[in-house]
C-alpha cells in the first residue's frame, strides 16, 4: 500500500512539472505552429537570477518572483529577436533562428558567468521531507503538485474567461480570421511568450529545485521532456500537453521502478523512439486540437 | 549538365584546389591543418545541402550520422593491438579486423547510408515542425546509443588509436567530390522534384511527384555523405568521445550552410569558408584572451555567441542566405538585357 502511495505521490509530482514544461511550450506552437527551440533557456535564465540575487538579502520569496519574472522577460526577448522578425518568411529560418537565440544565451551565460555549476538559494522547506499515509516524502514533491494544480488551474480560467484568454484559443483555433475579427496578432504572440516564460520559470523554481545547481546547458533536458510531453499529447491541443506530461511521467517512473540498472542508462533512447513511432502513428497526437488553420 | 553547371562545377572544384595547393606551398602547420578540416566540413555542409536545400526540411540528424561514419571506420581500423587497450569489450566478430582507412572510410558512409535508409523511410511522411522534431528526437536516440554502447563506442570515454590517414590531398580530393555530388544530385531530376516539393508540397503531389521517396533518396545520399565526413574527420582527430556528435557540432554545421545559403551549392561552399575563416579567427581571440589572462575567468563561448548573432542576423536580412538562388555558374551566364528588348 504505502509502495502504491509512493509511486502516485511520484507520478504526480513529477508528471505536475513536466504538464507545467510542455504547457509553456504547446502555448507558443499552438497559436505560431513553431516550435521554440530557446525554451530551455528560459529556465536556466529564471536559475542564473536566482543565483545572482542569491547574495542579496531579500527574502526567498522575492527572489523567486524576480527570477520567474527573468524567465518572463527572456521570453518576450525571444519573441522579438527571434521570431517576430522572419515569421512571416519561412518555417525553417524561425526554427534556426530558435536555435542560434538558444546557442546564444547559453553562450552568453558561459561566457559571463561561467561553464561550471553554479548554487543556487533554496528555502529550508525543499529540503525537508514529510510523512503522508506512511510514506516519507521530499516535501518538495507535495510544493510541486500543489503548485501544477494552482498554475493548472489559475491557466484554465484565464484561457476560458479573460477577453485576451479567448482571443488566444482564437487565434490557435485560425489565426487568420481570428486577426480579421480585429484580434491583434503581436498582442497575443506576446503574451503567449509571457505566459511560456512564467510555466518555464515556475517550473525553474521546482526543477532546479531537486538539482541545487544551475549550469548553462541545464535548459536542455526540460526541453526534450516537453518535447516528448507535447508530442505523445498532440502538439495543437494544450489539454494535451497536459496529459502528455502526466502519462511520460507515469511511463519515466514506472521505467524508474522496473527496468534494471544496465537497461536503465538507455531510456532516453526508449522513449525517443516512442516519440517517433507515434507521430508515425498519429502524426498530431493522442489529443487532437483545434481544425488546421492557416499560419501566418 | 549545362554549361552553366559545369561553369559552377568547374569555380568550386577549383576554389578546392587553389586552397590545397596554396596550403601544400606555405607549409605552415596550423594553415595545412585548418585548411584540412575545412575540407571535411565542406563534405558536412554539402551532404546537409544536399537534404536540406532540395527538400527544406532541417534535418538535425545529420550531425547523428557524422558519428556513425566515425564510429563504424574506428571500429574496423583500429589496428588489432591497439583494439584491447581501446575497446576491450568489442565483439570477436570484428576485434580481429583491421582494414584499411581508405576502405574504413568508405564503409562509414555505407553504413551511415545503411542506418538512414532503414529508420528515415517512414520518417519522410512528416513535414514541417513534427519532421524537424522527430529528425532531433533521432539525433537524441543516436547520441544516447553513441553514449552508452560501451562495446562499440568506449562509452562517454574517449575512444582513441585511430590510424592518422586523412591528410590535405585525401581530404580535397573528397570535397571536390562532395561538391560534384552535391551538384549532379541538384540538377537531377530527383532534385529538381524535390525543390518542387520543397516551394509547394501538395501542388508537386498533385503532378505525381512521390514525394517521401524523393526525400527518402536526398537523405539517404545527405546520410552517405555525413558518414564519409564523419569517418574522414575521424581519421583526422583520431580521438573521439561522443560529445562531438551533438548540438555544438550540429549548430557550427548548420551555421555554415544557413549562413551561405541552403538553396544552392554555391551558397553551403561560400558559407563554409566564411564562417570557417570567422571561427578560426574567433578562436585565435579567445586563445589570445586566455593566455593574456585579461579576464579573470577563461573567455569560453564568445566564438558561439558572434556566430548566433550573425546567423539571426542573416536570416533576418537574406532570409535565403548570402548565395540564396543562383549558382555562381548562372550569375555569371546571366544574359544581359539587350538595349533591342522589349522591356
Amino acid at each position: 500500500m504505502t509502495a502504491a502511495i509512493q509511486f502516485v505521490i511520484d507520478v504526480l509530482s513529477l508528471g505536475g512539472a513536466y504538464a507545467l514544461m510542455a504547457l509553456g511550450l504547446v502555448i507558443v506552437y499552438g497559436i505560431l505552429r513553431l516550435v521554440n527551440f530557446a525554451y530551455g533557456e528560459l529556465i536556466m535564465a529564471a536559475g542564473y537570477t536566482l543565483y545572482l540575487v542569491s547574495a542579496s538579502p531579500l527574502p526567498w520569496l522575492v527572489m523567486a518572483v524576480l527570477a520567474v519574472g527573468a524567465a518572463v522577460v527572456t521570453g518576450i526577448a525571444t519573441d522579438y529577436v527571434a521570431f517576430r522578425p522572419v515569421r512571416a518568411k519561412s518555417v525553417t529560418a524561425v526554427l534556426i533562428t530558435s536555435f542560434a537565440f538558444s546557442t546564444l544565451l547559453q553562450n552568453a551565460a558561459q561566457l559571463l558567468i561561467s561553464p561550471r555549476p553554479r548554487s543556487i538559494p533554496l528555502p529550508e522547506v525543499f529540503s525537508d521531507t514529510v510523512t503522508l499515509f506512511g510514506v516519507v516524502t521530499p516535501a518538495r514533491n507535495l510544493i510541486t503538485i500543489a503548485a501544477a494544480a494552482v498554475l493548472l488551474s489559475l491557466f484554465t480560467l484565464a484561457m476560458r474567461r479573460t477577453v485576451l484568454g479567448i482571443a488566444m484559443r482564437a487565434a490557435a483555433t485560425h489565426f487568420t480570421m481570428a486577426r480579421m475579427l480585429g484580434v491583434p496578432a503581436n498582442l497575443v504572440i506576446s503574451t503567449a511568450f509571457a505566459i511560456s516564460g512564467l510555466l518555464a520559470g515556475t517550473v525553474a523554481l521546482l526543477w532546479l529545485g531537486r538539482i541545487g545547481t544551475v549550469v548553462p546547458r541545464v535548459g536542455l533536458e526540460p526541453l526534450l521532456i516537453a518535447f516528448i510531453a507535447t508530442v505523445i499529447g498532440g502538439m495543437r491541443s494544450l489539454e494535451g500537453a497536459v496529459l502528455g506530461g502526466f502519462l511520460l511521467a507515469f511511463i519515466d517512473t514506472a521505467l524508474n521502478y522496473s527496468l534494471p540498472q544496465d537497461l536503465l542508462k538507455f531510456r532516453d533512447a526508449f522513449t525517443f523512439s516512442l516519440v517517433i513511432l507515434i507521430l508515425l502513428w498519429r502524426p498530431a497526437g493522442l489529443v487532437r486540437g483545434p481544425a488546421t488553420g492557416q499560419r501566418t | 549538365m549545362s554549361a552553366r553547371d559545369l561553369l559552377t562545377l568547374l569555380l568550386l572544384a577549383g576554389s578546392v584546389a587553389l586552397l590545397a595547393v596554396a596550403a601544400e606551398f606555405l607549409e605552415v602547420r596550423l594553415f595545412v591543418r585548418i585548411v584540412t578540416n575545412l575540407f571535411i566540413m565542406l563534405v558536412l555542409v554539402l551532404g546537409l545541402q544536399v537534404f536540406m536545400g532540395n527538400s527544406g526540411i532541417l534535418s538535425f540528424a545529420h550531425v547523428g550520422f557524422m558519428g556513425v561514419g566515425a564510429y563504424t571506420t574506428a571500429v574496423l581500423t583500429i589496428p588489432v593491438r591497439m583494439k584491447g587497450m581501446a575497446l576491450p569489450d568489442l565483439y570477436p566478430l570484428v576485434a580481429g579486423l583491421e582494414l584499411s582507412p581508405l576502405a574504413g572510410i568508405l564503409i562509414g558512409g555505407l553504413v551511415a547510408a545503411l542506418v538512414a535508409a532503414v529508420i528515415a523511410y517512414p520518417l519522410m511522411r512528416l513535414s514541417d515542425a513534427a519532421a524537424v522534431i522527430t529528425l532531433f528526437a533521432l539525433l537524441v536516440v543516436l547520441h544516447t546509443i553513441m553514449l552508452h554502447w560501451s562495446a562499440v563506442t568506449n562509452g562517454p570515454r574517449t575512444l582513441f588509436g585511430l590510424p592518422r590517414a586523412t591528410d590535405l590531398r585525401l581530404a580535397a580530393v573528397a570535397a571536390a567530390l562532395a561538391v560534384a555530388l552535391a551538384l549532379l544530385f541538384k540538377e537531377s531530376r530527383i532534385g529538381l522534384l524535390l525543390r518542387s516539393s520543397r516551394d509547394d508540397e501538395v501542388a508537386a503531389a498533385a503532378l505525381g511527384a512521390r514525394v517521401p521517396v524523393l526525400r527518402w533518396q536526398a537523405f539517404v545520399l545527405a546520410a552517405f555523405m555525413a558518414g564519409i565526413g564523419g569517418a574522414l574527420w575521424a581519421h583526422f582527430i583520431t580521438s573521439f568521445s561522443p560529445k562531438a556528435f551533438y548540438l555544438k557540432e550540429s549548430f557550427v554545421i548548420l551555421a555554415m550552410l544557413v549562413i551561405g545559403g541552403p538553396g544552392t551549392v554555391t551558397g553551403a561552399v561560400a558559407g563554409t569558408y566564411i564562417v570557417t575563416l570567422a571561427f578560426e579567427s574567433l578562436r585565435a581571440l579567445e586563445a589570445y584572451l586566455n593566455r593574456a589572462q585579461i579576464f579573470a575567468e577563461q573567455v569560453v563561448g564568445l566564438t558561439e555567441v558572434v556566430l548566433a548573432l550573425a546567423m539571426i542576423g542573416v536570416l533576418v536580412l537574406r532570409p535565403g542566405g548570402l548565395v540564396a538562388t543562383r549558382e555562381i555558374g548562372t550569375w555569371l551566364l546571366r544574359r544581359k538585357p539587350d538595349k533591342g528588348d522589349p522591356p
